[in-house]
């Protein structure tokens, strides 16, 4: 267990005339949700400790929009749109690495053409080219063996963005069992938060959506349930609340269960 | 000539020209209809839409995540298209009135009389293997009832036209044979050896023995048969389900190449920002643009052409609905029911088109409410992409769906109280949640 050191921010890090490597885009659910912070330390504790030189943008960060464009509010979106990307292109961002598929998908694929245009990549990409690059290696590999871990694929990754190989591949050096649902990768079934459903409730229905996902998952007999998007996570983990399964089945983040397996995070 | 032929030339001529004319008709207001929508230029890397049209509408690739299916519903079409062969020659008999005029001009060349008798065997081969597969496909929609092929949605029309189809199917191989094994049983008598059609020849021989009278007047039964059913078929098409038998080629033509998650930027939306942050150069790089823009769409005229063609093109197999979330956790929400509903609006826009010559007459409806598509539907999407990636022909109900969305916020102010909570904490303090900005950082300050 590693202790978070300080986290620069831009604004910081252009006073000491150092231009980062990388930004991490934080995003809403990794700076305030209490669960979704520890991904963002556990994250962050993998970047401090590999010496990569990125930075925030702390209070300089707002909201990408996602939630209100996906809820048909353009003009919301837009101008959070339009006050992101000014913040951005004034710092010269050139790559953004965020841990939420949401903010992943609007910064890579819609802001381009509002003129915010940068190499954006998700937290299990990069992960992934950490490890290819043989950057991560777990000291501790033998925390999750044998464990079995199913991975729910967030939407805005899979389908929205065909990223289904990543997040497998840094489960795989957990050297757990990978165990699919039925309904995994391009037949993913989504955790009920896309589209600004997180922000209301569920229209009449005779089930909610993370409950049938969380069966979905409970069917694979799994230790943990993998997510890599803070929506999902707080998604899987009240499904699992609700079965009350809490506590045989976790529910965790690609990043923590790296950082638990570098020995920077205790989770388990 | 004799008059019973002249006879049957004039009236052969008499019925196709009419069903052309007919079906030239509704072709032209469909074509009229789907260019009612928003215009979009979609022209880029022709190379990969080639490609896909070739792969998804072609090749059926997307069918075969499910195989069985796959292989039933490639059955009917490949014998539906390789029909189309002899269909060639049964017109050029209709107006010249001879009978099978390819074979005899053909008959003394070994080879190409050996590729006539298998192209007919192919016809009946495949027109066997389409008989099984129609009869399974009534009973999964009939008897076995699977479920997405029997919801809510397809009660009445919807489920009579399916039914009609396969029926269609039936009666139209039923000529075929007909037609052929008769043929086959009169050519034998004649000429002491038959066709050489393998299977119509195996009726042939329980039949042969027949009356000539009988055997001629049941294989004109058989061609006018066969002729009226596909002339029928024709007719029928543009106002089936069934369409999209041809529009599934536009259709993966023109869908869209970039990633599903990509949501279009609301152009209208980006010059009012622009005017805000920005009034005076704002104002005189917009101001020829006089005309009043909507936010999003209310109606099937403010969609793109591209989703009205996906509506005209969707076949109500229900596949992006049996994966659609909502729908599976018992919500309102149904794409295939979007699709439906946008198709049945842009039809009913079409005859008040035609009722008033030719121009749109404001009949106090659109595609939200009305009994087209409810806000409670539009509001249960979770935009997760399934319905997209389901769909066999690359229909995007996603993108109906969003467009929807913005004209009920935008236009009508028609949100849940909770929504409008969240947009203002997204104009106020930047976050989703009633957090402060200056909080933002404050993960970092702890252990």
């Amino acid at each position: 267990m590693e202790d978070l050191k300080r986290v620069k921010t831009m604004a910081e890090m252009m006073a000491e005339g150092i231009s980062p490597e990388i930004l991490f885009w934080v995003g809403c659910a990794g700076s305030f949700d209490a669960r979704a912070i520890k991904v963002t330390k556990a994250f962050t504790k993998i970047l401090q400790h590999l010496n990569i030189n990125f930075a925030v943008l702390g209070k300089e960060e707002g909201c990408t929009g996602d939630p209100a464009k996906r809820a048909g509010n353009e003009l919301a979106y837009q101008m959070a749109a339009a006050t992101n990307i000014e913040i951005l292109n004034a710092y010269e961002v050139k790559k953004i690495v965020t841990t939420c598929p949401h903010c992943f998908n609007i910064l890579k694929n819609e802001y381009p053409e509002l003129g915010g245009k940068y190499e954006v990549i998700h937290h299990s990409q990069y992960l992934q080219e950490l490890i290819d690059a043989g950057k991560v290696t777990l000291k501790d590999g033998g925390a999750f063996k044998g464990k079995r871990i199913t991975f729910h694929d967030s939407c805005y990754m899979g389908r929205a963005n065909d990223v289904y190989e990543a997040p497998r591949e840094v489960i795989e050096i957990l050297d757990a069992e990978l165990v699919e649902m039925k309904k995994s990768k391009k037949n993913g079934m989504c955790c009920g938060a896309g589209g600004a459903q997180m922000f209301k409730e569920d229209e009449p229905g005779k089930q909610r959506i993370n409950t049938l996902r969380t069966e979905q998952a409970l069917e694979t007999n799994p230790d943990i349930i993998a997510v890599s998007c803070p929506f999902c996570m707080t998604m899987m983990t009240d499904g699992v609340k609700g079965k009350d399964k809490q506590d045989s089945i976790k529910v965790f983040d690609l990043a923590e269960m790296i950082a638990h397996g570098q020995g920077l995070d205790s989770i388990l | 000539m004799n008059p019973f032929i002249l006879g049957q030339i004039t009236l052969f001529t008499f019925i196709t020209i009419v069903s052309f004319f007919f079906v030239y008709k509704r072709a032209k207001a469909i074509y009229r209809n789907i260019k009612l929508g928003r215009k979009e230029i979609i022209s880029d890397r022709k190379g990969i839409r080639f490609k896909n049209m070739l792969l998804i509408a072609f090749g059926q690739q997307k069918m075969f995540k499910n195989p069985l299916v796959a292989i039933l519903h490639f059955a009917i079409y490949v014998a539906f298209i390789i029909t189309q062969i002899e269909l060639i020659e049964i017109f050029i008999d209709g107006y010249t009135g001879h009978h099978r005029i390819i074979y005899h001009a053909i008959e003394s060349i070994y080879g190409l009389k050996l590729l006539y008798v298998i192209g007919v065997n192919a016809i009946e081969f495949l027109s066997v293997l389409a008989f099984i597969a129609t009869l399974i496909f009534l009973s999964r929609r009939n008897l076995v009832k699977v479920p997405r092929l029997n919801m809510a949605e397809l009660k009445g029309w919807a489920r009579m036209d399916a039914n009609l189809i396969l029926f269609f199917e039936i009666y139209l191989i039923t000529c075929i044979f007909s037609m052929n094994a008769t043929d086959s049983a009169m050519h034998y008598n004649e000429t002491a050896i038959g066709y050489g059609f393998i299977l119509s020849g195996m009726i042939a021989r329980f039949i042969h023995e027949l009356p000539h009278t009988v055997l001629m007047i049941w294989e004109r039964l058989g061609w006018w048969g066969h002729l009226i059913g596909v002339l029928g078929f024709m007719l029928y098409l543009p106002s089936s389900k069934h369409l999209h038998i041809l529009l599934a080629f536009p259709n993966t033509f023109f869908a869209r190449l970039q990633p599903k998650g990509e949501l279009s930027n609301l152009a209208s939306v980006t010059k009012e920002i622009k005017l805000m942050m920005n009034p005076e150069t704002a104002y005189a790089a917009t101001d020829s643009t006089a005309e009043s823009e909507r936010f999003g769409a209310k109606d099937v005229q403010d969609l793109s052409w591209k989703s009205l063609l996906d509506a005209m093109s969707c076949t109500e197999c229900g596949r992006c609905t049996a994966a659609c979330p909502a729908n599976i956790t018992g919500k309102l929400l149904s794409p295939r029911k979007i699709m439906m509903d946008t198709r049945d609006r842009l039809e009913e826009v079409g005859r008040n088109i035609d009722a008033n010559a030719g121009k749109f007459v404001d009949d106090g409806k659109s595609l939200i409410e009305n009994g087209y598509i409810s806000v409670e539907e539009l509001r249960a999407c979770t935009t997760c992409n399934a319905c997209v990636e389901e769909c066999p022909i690359m229909i995007n109900p996603l993108d109906i769906i969003i467009e929807l969305r913005r004209s009920l916020i935008l236009e009508d102010s028609n949100s849940p109280e909770e929504w409008n909570g969240m947009f203002a904490n997204i104009e106020n303090n930047a976050a989703p949640w009633q957090f402060s900005q200056q909080d933002r950082l404050n993960w970092a300050e702890e252990k």
